[in-house]
């Protein structure tokens, strides 16, 4: 041993307390700040000459992160095989990586631009499940299935890896040289045909990048478009106030609500937050019994509609109309209701009158400005601003009309004076309005660059096609709904070769600074003297204390009466929305989305033209039908797909399916519907003409929806529900109150009639309880259960033919008539009966009982006689018919579940309960020598939960949630007739109709 | 007796009330061997064994194929789901078992009830029972996901120490089917000594002498061989009886003791059984009326042969309809809801039509039977025979899919369709069958010799000497 190894160890030491010292959640830029420690850099340089050499080259961080992910994605990747060699074990252990535990770190998602606060489990370096941020307002803990599936989009293998120039694989370098003499030549002339096109930004850092350029190319023009855009929402806001403003709804201040065409609960900014607050008002226990109330106007059903006390499907045109008769009724403007809706509309009136302060009115996304104008001015009116919403600037960086801006956008390249267009993320030559003709019009442009996460429909019109960082490969800032600020960190080196949209943005400013200087840069000008302190927090949080927006106070105005009123005309109207799972198509790759069957309809992998059953029969259209749709000169071919409870002369059309270019799950699944839509009526149109095609499309539908077929599912009593009021009468909802409803079983779930003595649970008996009433089928918990227990995806073929693996999956029941039916959703994992009929009948014991009562699979010794999933009243066993798990593909590999077996061909599966979950709790308690803490983990599908409607635990203890629960006079159990004296148990569904409505 | 006109009247009535023979007149005991023995040893082979072997062989390629697919991408390529998680391989195990019936019934119960009309039917539908419970045996073993591991169903001293689980049905499936496949067979094989000894010295070839003289295990035909043989068929018979009723009664078990509305039914054992013994014999009698024209072995397997297994048919077949009464009574009085949609739904429901072939099949059809006119014409029955196989069939596949497809949950309700792969291997077995029956009448005795010689009146003649 030389003294110079002597001095290294003394060294090293040093800089290991330095990297202690700063906390977890900051690991990366610790080593960040170390790495640019010219001392350190000297010792690396002893150490590693090769690497030193490097370094004086200009070994950056991005490689020197690049490198390290590499070998700790690769250190993942051999072990999930047989290693080929030695494994070589840490010689310093990295801190705080403990193999087999996870860390969790801070970050945040955006979808539309809106943040999300997340937390992500990261095995040694791999990010493996995304679980909501507690701290973070958006999420409050929860998440929704988009949050969850996106880790899938961080592995898929068809994430676009390289940068392309016109189709071959290119480098960055090579862009850059080829970018700075357009750059250079554009410049002289002030930036004057050089323009920028991005999705809705809400990033401050982005923001700031974005103005500096455009304050440095005065002639340089920023656009923006998304297809989800919230133009009506603004320009609603700018009718209402005179400005943009976004308004920040308090759902648990409201005790009666009226969407008008709005779901809130399942999409938009916020709405997982939303979910949560408008369920404390609407959870109904022992000793709470009240119930806040929702009025659901809208066209198509939709998990907010689906919950709603009364229900009424109207033409989307008619919206406006009725907005404003329901203002006349409390004093604003001068259009009084008339015909049979006058009925209803003077109810909620009245019941508004009656909740001033303490109601929200609510436009959804797909209404004209106007609907969202009179929202406010009623809000105004019933003085609930302050109250129940609050306004306040908006947190987008450059909030526009986005329809007027591609509009403009197209209309200058007709102009000739577009000379190179530069997009940043989204995908407008699939996305933008159809006669635009966006593709064609880009390819006159003669310089064109894109930034995106696919090799998609736009990369294919683009000079180059950059390659874009997921959010959890990249250093970035977002905005969420109110404007809380969240620092969005990597959880991971860039897999492949994409760069943030941050670099690209520096690139064009001559920035030199790498992603995390430029974040970190920007919030140290904000923040100033305080910045070390705001960052760590921030950074550890996942979300910049105080930074959400201040509530403004403004009056909002009534918009004027249209100047000639809509005409009732007979015509069918069209209206678009989203598609449910994978949005504009964002998700289109994605197969947990594609795979995840839609709330209410329960289809997969398709997007059929929705329509009511009695429009339906009058077209004389059946499910999967397809049908021509002839629109403004344009025809797409389309299946139908009927749908309870759909307003009567609509299509619904689910833009974002039907990709042309995305990778191997999103190509050619669904149909485009984005060549009916247009610039001049993106949302709601008329005059839609359907030509019957006399063939049919099959429909992957994971539920047949019998109640068009047969009445006899009243018998069973499947879905306890009631109203409040025969709530309050009988807590326990016992069936005498109900009328029609003949069979019904009063027994005791935990007691059945047996020959044996009871088994005796003495330690924990872990148990689940499912509010129904507050569940909205949103599909978070699904998704959840898919990424934590790697639930593989079957593909359509498959779904048809019932194989679907979910775990847990949402059955969905009508109740009434198909005009009007109330919904009812009841998650549905394993019920892990205490009296299990899938036990006994398994030949080789592979499914058993353990000693704390879950039902438990042993896949090693399963043969697969399939037996079990024939006996199981509740059918929630899952076979692997072939090998399911994609056991081939690399990249999908580090992304498993390290804790969960991945299942092979020829053997059954089922929801676990999260044992592996369980195991770890019990790991952590008997380590500290105590029981586990109710409430000290949860399921994966209740910890997704936005409106806590899951709830696990341990039913010995008296104190737990879920004995609290079980205790309920509403509690229920599913089939306790049979005897199963299922683990997971149900409440009862309520509705809290308006009396005044009801009495009709 | 001392009325004078009696024995005018009994010789009047014979046309009605007599009892064909089993044997028809003219035989000796050698002609009896010589004829038997010839269709195996020195007949020419006709031509229609040829076709029909080949054309069964190449269904048994059909089979075969099928199973390595199966084996090379799994259970997956049939129709069962998620939902209905038994389809076809369970459907085809029930009605071969059920097939398997009959042989052991009419060698070993009619034996142990000495109907000695048996004796000219009970080799071949022997040999039917063990080539339909072979068939019958493919398919548990193959429809399990992991076929590879199928032994752990069978109780063995193994490392993980680990019994299987003896509430499983599918564990006593094991033992039942196993031990009727052993019985039958030892059963089948003992008849069969005496006779290959026959083969044995009637052989001209080498190979013929060398293959029979094996079989026949050193069989001479003496005092104590004819003892000790006498003796264990006895004993196998008094075996095999209660497996008869054991079997079947184990299988319909795999459906009794689940919990799924039309499964969970007590009178499944008796039902089941009365079912089996139906379709086993409308399948002996779909062999046997071909065969017995094929190789004009008329004068031995006679028209009271038929007409005895007519009445069987038509016995068995009412005990069969009125379960069916009784399934559709137990629903309706149970007051269960679940139980009454099962049956409406197999009336009314999206497999209605496989339910009314059903009844016409198993109901409707064997009425005939009490027809002696069709019970005596070889064609019609043969006809009456083919729609019971059918029926019998389509009775397991609405036992087993019109039961799981509706179940409980609505959520959870769906659709069986087979696909090309469930066909082939049910096609495929079927393909088996007839090709090991073709190798059995081909070279093998498919009329017991020595027992036939014993319905002659010289043999009770001789027997009376003795005495």
């Amino acid at each position: 041993m030389s003294m110079g190894n002597k001095r290294t160890h003394l060294d090293l030491a040093k800089f290991r307390g330095r990297l202690q010292k700063s906390g977890g959640r900051e690991y990366w830029k610790s080593l960040e700040d170390l790495w640019e420690d010219p001392e350190f850099s000297a010792l690396i340089g002893q150490e590693f000459p090769q690497q030193a050499m490097r370094s004086a080259n200009g070994f950056d961080r991005r490689n020197f992160l690049k490198l390290m992910g590499a070998s700790i994605a690769l250190g993942g990747l051999a072990a999930c095989s047989r290693p080929a060699g030695v494994i070589v074990p840490y010689v310093d252990k990295p801190e705080e990586i403990v193999p087999g535990r996870p860390l969790f770190f801070a970050t945040a998602m955006a979808m539309g631009g809106f943040g999300s606060g997340v937390l992500v489990e990261s095995h040694e370096g791999r990010p493996t499940k995304i679980e909501g941020n507690p701290d973070h307002p958006a999420s409050l803990g929860a998440t929704d299935a988009w949050g969850q599936a996106s880790i899938l989009s961080l592995y898929d293998p068809d994430r676009s890896q390289t940068v392309m120039r016109l189709g071959v694989i290119s480098t960055w370098t090579e862009f850059q040289a080829a970018l700075q003499p357009v750059l250079q030549r554009l410049r002289q002339q002030g930036g004057a045909g050089l323009r920028l096109l991005t999705e809705t930004v809400t990033s401050p850092t982005l923001g700031a990048q974005i103005e500096a350029f455009l304050g440095n190319h005065p002639g340089a023009v920023w656009h923006q478009w998304e297809p989800d855009s919230l133009d009506n929402v603004r320009e609603g806001s700018r009718l209402a106030f005179g400005t943009y403003t976004n308004t920040v709804y308090r759902f648990d201040q409201a005790d009666v609500v009226v969407s008008l065409d709005s779901d809130f609960l399942s999409s938009g900014p916020g709405h997982v937050r939303y979910t949560r607050d408008f369920m404390t008002k609407r959870r109904v226990r022992s000793d709470r019994k009240e119930m806040n109330r929702l009025y659901a106007i809208h066209s198509t059903p939709s998990p907010t509609s689906s919950i709603a006390d009364h229900r009424f499907a109207v033409r989307p045109s008619e919206v406006e109309s009725i907005a404003r008769e329901l203002a006349a009724g409390l004093g604003l403007g001068a259009s009084a209701a008339a015909g049979e809706r006058a009925h209803w509309i003077g109810a909620i009136a009245r019941d508004l009158q009656q909740h001033r302060g303490a109601s929200i009115v609510i436009a959804g996304p797909e209404q004209p400005p106007a609907v969202h104008a009179i929202a406010h001015a009623i809000n105004g009116a019933l003085g609930n601003s302050g109250r129940t919403l609050i306004h306040t600037d908006s947190p987008e960086v450059g909030p526009v009309n986005q329809l007027a801006s591609i509009r403009q956008l197209a209309a200058d390249i007709d102009a000739g004076s577009v000379e190179a267009l530069l997009i940043i993320g989204g995908n407008p030559v699939f996305t933008a309005p159809a006669d635009l003709a966006f593709g064609e019009r880009m390819n006159r442009v003669p310089f064109r660059v894109r930034l995106g996460d696919d090799y998609d429909e736009t990369s294919l019109v683009s000079h180059w096609h950059l390659p874009q960082t997921h959010y959890l490969e990249m250093w970035s800032d977002v905005r969420a709904f109110d404007g809380t600020v969240s620092i969005v960190q990597p959880l991971i080196a860039p897999l492949y070769n994409g760069r943030s949209p941050h670099e690209l943005m520096a690139l064009l400013n001559d920035d030199a600074n790498e992603p995390y200087e430029i974040v970190r840069s920007h919030w140290r000008r904000q923040a100033g003297a305080g910045f070390d302190q705001l960052w760590r927090e921030s950074l550890h949080r996942g979300a910049i204390a105080g930074s959400p927006l201040p509530a403004r106070a403004l009056t909002a105005a009534m918009p004027p009466p249209p100047d000639s009123p809509a005409a009732a005309s007979p015509a069918l109207e069209l209206v678009f929305r989203p598609d449910p799972t994978i949005r504009d198509g964002r998700f289109a790759n994605n197969g947990w989305l594609q795979e995840l069957p839609k709330p209410l309809t329960k289809i997969t992998w398709d997007n059929p033209a929705l329509l009511s059953p009695s429009t339906a029969a009058k077209l004389g259209l059946a499910d999967g039908e397809m049908v021509r749709l002839h629109h403004r000169g344009v025809e797409i071919e389309i299946p139908v797909f009927r749908v309870p409870g759909h307003a009567d002369d609509v299509v619904t059309l689910h833009y974002g399916n039907g990709r042309r270019r995305v990778g191997r799950v999103g190509e050619g699944t669904g149909f485009d519907v984005y060549p009916l839509r247009s610039s001049a009526a993106p949302w709601i149109d008329s005059g839609v003409r359907v030509e019957k095609l006399g063939r049919t499309h099959p429909i992957a539908s994971t539920q047949l929806h019998q109640m068009l077929e047969t009445s006899d599912y009243d018998r069973r009593s499947l879905v306890k529900s009631g109203t409040l009021a025969g709530y309050l009468k009988d807590p326990s909802l016992a069936p005498h109150h109900e009328e029609g409803a003949p069979v019904h079983h009063e027994q005791g779930i935990d007691e059945g009639p047996t020959l044996y003595p009871a088994w005796k649970y003495d330690g924990y008996a872990w148990a689940m309880a499912i509010d129904t009433n507050v569940c909205t089928g949103c599909n978070g918990c699904v998704i959840a259960c898919q990424s934590e227990n790697n639930i593989p995806i079957v593909g359509k073929e498959e779904v048809l033919n019932h194989r679907e693996m979910h775990w847990l999956r949402i059955d969905h029941y009508y109740k009434g008539t198909p005009e009007s039916p109330e919904s009812f959703h009841q998650p549905l994992p394993c019920m892990h009966c205490e009296n299990a009929p899938c036990e006994p009948v398994c030949p080789v014991e592979a499914t058993s009982h353990s000693s704390e009562g879950l039902n438990e699979m042993t896949y090693n010794r399963c043969v697969g006689t399939r037996y079990c999933a024939n006996n199981c009243p509740y059918k929630v066993r899952r076979f692997n018919f072939f090998d399911y798990s994609d056991y081939a593909t690399e990249s999908l590999k580090p992304m498993r579940n390290p804790d969960v077996t991945v299942r092979t061909r020829g053997v059954m599966e089922k929801c676990s309960y999260c044992v592996q979950r369980i195991n770890q709790a019990r790991r952590d308690s008997e380590r500290e020598g105590r029981t586990i803490r109710d409430g000290e983990f949860t399921t994966a599908c209740a910890a997704a939960c936005p409106s806590e409607a899951i709830v696990f635990g341990d039913k010995n203890d008296p104190k737990s949630l879920v004995s609290r629960l079980r205790a309920e006079p509403a509690h229920y159990g599913l089939l306790v007739e049979l005897n199963t004296q299922p683990r997971t148990t149900y409440l009862a569904a309520l509705r809290n109709p308006n009396p005044e409505i009801e009495a009709e | 007796m001392a009325d004078p006109t009696m024995p005018h009247e009994e010789a009047a009535k014979p046309s009605r009330f007599d009892r064909a023979p089993t044997i028809e007149p003219g035989h000796t005991f050698a002609s009896i061997t010589d004829k038997i023995s010839s269709i195996v040893l020195s007949r020419r082979t006709p031509f229609g064994w040829y076709v029909g072997f080949a054309i069964s062989f190449a269904i048994v390629n059909v089979l075969l194929v099928s199973v390595g697919v199966l084996l090379l991408r799994g259970t997956g390529i049939w129709g069962i789901n998620n939902r209905i998680a038994w389809g076809f391989a369970i459907i085809n195990f029930v009605w071969w078992i059920g097939i398997g019936h009959a042989g052991t019934l009419i060698s070993a119960i009619l034996l142990l009830l000495k109907q000695e009309w048996r004796t000219s039917i009970n080799r071949f539908a022997e040999a039917m029972t063990l080539f339909a419970v072979a068939c019958a045996g493919i398919f548990p073993l193959l429809h399990v996901g992991r076929p590879y591991l199928a032994y752990w169903l069978v109780p063995y001293p193994n490392t993980m120490a680990l019994w299987p689980q003896f509430r499983s049905p599918l564990v006593w499936d094991v033992f039942a089917v196993t031990t009727y496949a052993t019985v039958s067979a030892l059963f089948w094989f003992v008849g069969l000594i005496p006779d290959l000894a026959t083969l044995r010295d009637r052989a001209k070839s080498r190979a013929f002498k060398m293959v029979y003289g094996i079989l026949a295990m050193g069989w001479r035909g003496s005092a104590s061989h004819w003892h000790r043989y006498e003796t264990a068929y006895l004993l196998l018979a008094g075996l095999a009886t209660p497996l008869v009723i054991s079997v079947h009664t184990v299988v319909s078990f795999d459906f009794a003791t689940s919990v799924i509305p039309g499964w969970h039914a007590t009178f499944f054992p008796p039902y089941f059984v009365a079912g089996a013994i139906y379709a086993g014999f409308a399948m002996v009698l779909t062999l046997a009326i071909p065969l017995r024209k094929a190789f004009g072995v008329e004068d031995f397997i006679t028209m009271r042969h038929l007409e005895n297994m007519a009445k069987i048919l038509l016995a068995t077949g009412l005990i069969v309809g009125y379960a069916y009464i009784m399934e559709i009574f137990f629903a309706w009085y149970s007051g269960n809801p679940y139980e009454q949609y099962m049956i409406a739904n197999r009336m009314q429901g999206p497999y209605r039509w496989f339910y009314w072939a059903l009844i016409f099949c198993n109901i409707m059809t064997p009425q005939l039977l009490w027809f002696k006119r069709v019970r005596t014409s070889p064609v019609i029955l043969f006809l009456v025979a083919m729609v019971v196989n059918v029926g019998m069939w389509l009775e397991r596949f609405v036992i087993v899919i019109t039961s799981l497809h509706r179940t409980y949950l609505p959520s959870s309700w769906g659709m069986y369709y087979p696909t090309m792969w469930d066909w082939g291997l049910f096609i495929g077995t079927i393909g088996l069958f007839l090709a090991l029956i073709f190798l059995f009448v081909r070279f093998l005795p498919m009329i017991s010799i020595f027992e036939m010689r014993t319905l002659l009146p010289e043999a009770e003649v001789h027997e009376e000497h003795q005495a």
